[in-house]
């Protein structure tokens, strides 16, 4: 027995300390070698020569990180993720360029195609050198001199700490604090880049913001972190991700989105995340482990979350609001597809601590093949959150019988005033409506295409326009082939 | 001919329903079908539509000189067959426009033609709307979507009008209609009754048949058609009932 143990550790010491030999300081390299210590922190930190403090940050969150556990919650199933099987830093990839659309993979431009991509937008996604027609450099600059006349900063979050290090200084994990949890302990360790956005006092900014728009949007990686911050009486509608199906070598993606509004801001943030799935045994998919936040901080705030996830093989995701200023508003619109082996734990968090505090969640899951869906949700009410209300709506539509939907809801109130409603229902795509549909001539697909966008269009009615649109193709798309 | 059934055997799990059924519809007719409940109509509406879990045995459905019965639903529906049904069925979230829209260019895809432009569209649907006098209300709210009784039916009809079948089957698309909206859902028929088309109605009631003339009339009874005649029987049927037929048919 003891001769076993011992064997052990020494087996353990060797497979573990691999790296502290083989490490390379050199900051001229442009990857980090494999694993996580703190000189891989030091080292992410150095080439992005960043200030002493924010080292000083990352270095506490990966202190942190390694006295906790990987959460098992959720109900998700995986196999165990190496963290020291990864890559944490890499510098951005010039992309390969192709001469034309004949190299690309022609299923990914079918996806393209039925999406309604140009084929000009199909080019910049796919890394196909674009000829004069759309001199994307030139429209983002003219999209940048328009957010500058409003002293809108929307930029790379590298960017941020060189140029606005007193705002990033100020507001970075303020919303998620990187206790938080295991990943966004991880992502504050690691973070290697992203967003950050600042509007000043009484802007409403005129333009959709989207990263697509950000001058240096090329790869953020797998550790994204995103800060969003609403001064005084200031909105903002912000889109993250693409419909067009994305795809990555890093299998584990572990963003933060923090946002703040101060008194009477308004936030909105839609998403639309469509990471590859993997295959239809699930083989190659990505894990997306997501902290998103707002803080309604300012009285009159309002932050509403919008999101379809349709992508990963594994989405561990639960965009939350802390409602602290009187009065104000949360929001979680959310439709989640998981079809195949796709895995889905996704819901929100809202938490009513400001008098008259309102909240409402509207959550449509959609499951086919033999994925899994759940919602999981919280709605905490304070003492002093007096006549808050929560309304949430969970809704679970399944297509076949070897998938699964699963609702979470949990409730707690400690505020005699306050209201909090909740309404679940689980259905199937009926046979009957299915007959009907074709009996007017729509095919099977259509058909379901036809009756899922209907189940969801509360949600996708939240959208930004062209969003919808390109959404409500993508659920179509998302759930072919999952009745035959 | 336009339809022509032959000895058409069908099973709904292992239950035999339709027990040899003949029909022939010529272009230009319109038959109507009665019969006692659960006698086998809307099976018969069901087999002629394809719908799943109805196990054609054996027998033939000739459509436009072809045996139908290996096409998929959708496939039948683009061909011309058109089916109103009896309990006409709710789609959350989906307006009847986006749901008309879908069907239309469904239809012009299976026949190789570009989408309906937007502008002749909507022109078509004010054009059918007011056909069977139903509102904007109703067409921008979702498919049968706490629909009354007789909207339900009437928004068939409007279905139907904006679809321009070849064949179409309505099933019981009387029950539950007040005068007024049964002389809308006749008015929407004969206005759309040509030399290129026709129509099986499945009724219980003769009152329809004043408005909607027949050609034909049928009587079924377990599972086939026992009794054929003109106009005039549906008014032997409605003074004497059922029982005479059930007679008919034992002493056959
Ligand atoms: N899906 C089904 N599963 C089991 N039995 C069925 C099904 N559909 C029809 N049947 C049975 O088949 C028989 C014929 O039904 P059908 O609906 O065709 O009658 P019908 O003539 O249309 O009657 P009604 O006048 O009441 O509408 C009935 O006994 C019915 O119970
Ligand atoms: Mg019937």
């Amino acid at each position: 027995m003891k001769e076993e143990k011992e064997n052990e550790n020494i087996l353990e010491e060797v497979t573990s300390s691999e790296y502290k030999y083989g490490f390379v300081t050199d900051i001229e390299t442009e990857t980090a070698p494999m694993g996580l210590t703190e000189d891989t922190v030091k080292f992410i930190s150095k080439k992005k020569n960043e200030p002493e403090w924010l080292l000083e940050y990352r270095l506490k969150a990966y202190r942190y990180w390694l006295t906790i556990e990987e959460p098992d919650w959720a109900l998700l199933n995986h196999p165990p993720i190496n963290y020291q099987d990864i890559i944490y830093y890499a510098a951005p990839k010039q992309k390969e360029v192709k001469e034309s659309l004949d190299e690309v993979d022609p299923e990914l431009l079918d996806t393209f195609n039925k999406l309604g991509i140009s084929l000009d937008e199909q080019k910049m996604l796919t890394g196909v050198a674009v000829d004069a027609v759309i001199d994307s450099v030139s429209v983002k600059t003219t999209f940048q001199d328009t957010l500058a006349k409003h002293g809108i900063i929307f930029c790379s979050f590298s960017e941020a700490v060189q140029n606005h290090p007193e705002l990033v200084k100020k507001y970075l994990g303020t919303v998620v604090p990187h206790t938080d949890n295991f990943f966004a302990a991880l992502n504050s360790a690691v973070f290697s880049d992203g967003s950050f956005c600042y509007i000043p006092k009484g802007v409403r900014c005129p333009i959709e913001l989207s990263t697509y728009f950000r001058i240096n949007a090329a790869n953020t990686g797998q550790f994204e972190r995103t800060l969003l911050v609403a001064d005084e009486g200031s909105y903002v509608s912000y889109l993250e991700g693409c419909t067009a199906p994305q795809r990555d070598e890093n299998q584990l993606h572990a963003a933060i989105v923090e946002i703040i509004t101060f008194d009477d801001a308004e936030v909105k943030y839609s998403t639309v995340q469509n990471w590859y799935p993997g295959d239809k045994n699930g083989v190659g998919g990505i894990y997306n482990f997501v902290t998103k936040r707002g803080l309604c901080k300012g009285k009159n705030s309002k932050i509403s979350w919008t999101q379809v996830e349709t992508g990963s093989a594994i989405t561990w995701k639960y965009p939350s609001c802390t409602l602290l200023g009187d009065n104000s508003i949360g929001e979680f619109y959310s439709v989640a597809v998981t079809n195949n082996m796709q895995q889905a734990d996704t819901g929100t968090k809202m938490i009513h601590i400001g008098k008259n505090t309102k909240s409402t969640i509207i959550s449509k899951g959609i499951s086919a093949g033999k994925s899994n869906n759940s919602y999981r949700g919280l709605v905490r009410v304070s003492k002093k959150a007096d006549n808050a209300r929560n309304f949430s709506q969970c809704d679970s539509l399944l297509l076949g019988d070897k998938c699964g939907a699963h609702t979470f809801p949990y409730i707690k109130n400690n505020n005699r005033s306050s209201v909090v409603e909740h309404e679940a229902t689980t259905s199937k795509i009926s046979e009957d409506q299915l007959f009907y549909c074709q009996q007017r001539g729509i095919d099977t697909e259509k058909s379901i295409g036809l009756i899922v966008n209907g189940y969801a269009k509360e949600v996708l009615n939240k959208l930004p326009m062209e969003f919808a649109v390109e959404a409500q193709k993508l659920l179509a798309i998302t759930l072919e082939g999952s009745v035959g | 001919m336009l339809l022509n059934i032959k000895d058409l055997h069908v099973s709904i799990h292992g239950k035999e329903i339709l027990k040899g059924f003949n029909l022939s519809v010529n272009y230009g007719e319109v038959h109507a079908i009665m019969g006692p409940n659960g006698t086998g109509k809307s099976t018969l509406a069901a087999a002629i539509t394809g719908r799943e879990g109805y196990e054609i045995t054996s027998g033939e459905i000739i459509y436009k000189g072809k045996n139908i019965i290996d096409l998929a639903p959708d496939v039948r529906a683009n061909e011309g067959i058109f089916l109103s049904f009896q309990y006409p069925v709710e789609i959350p979230g989906v307006s009847i426009t986006n749901f008309m829209r879908t069907a239309l260019n469904a239809k012009r895809e299976f026949m190789g033609e570009a989408p309906i432009p937007a502008g002749e569209f909507l022109k078509r649907m004010e054009e059918k709307k007011k056909l069977v006098d139903i509102q904007s209300k109703l067409t921008n709210r979702s498919v049968n979507e706490g629909f009354s009784g007789g909207e339900k039916k009437k928004n068939e009809i409007f279905q139907m009008a904006m679809l321009e079948p070849t064949f179409a089957v309505l099933d019981e698309t009387d029950s539950g209609l007040d005068i007024d909206a049964l002389k809308v859902v006749a008015n929407g028929v004969n206005a759309l009754r040509s030399e290129d088309n026709a129509f099986v109605v499945i009724t219980h009631y003769q009152r329809l048949l004043d408005y909607i003339v027949p050609d034909f009339v049928h009587v079924m009874y377990d599972g086939r058609i026992v009794k054929s005649g003109g106009k005039g029987l549906a008014l032997e049927l409605e003074e004497k009932g059922y029982d005479w037929i059930k007679d008919y048919d034992v002493n056959r």
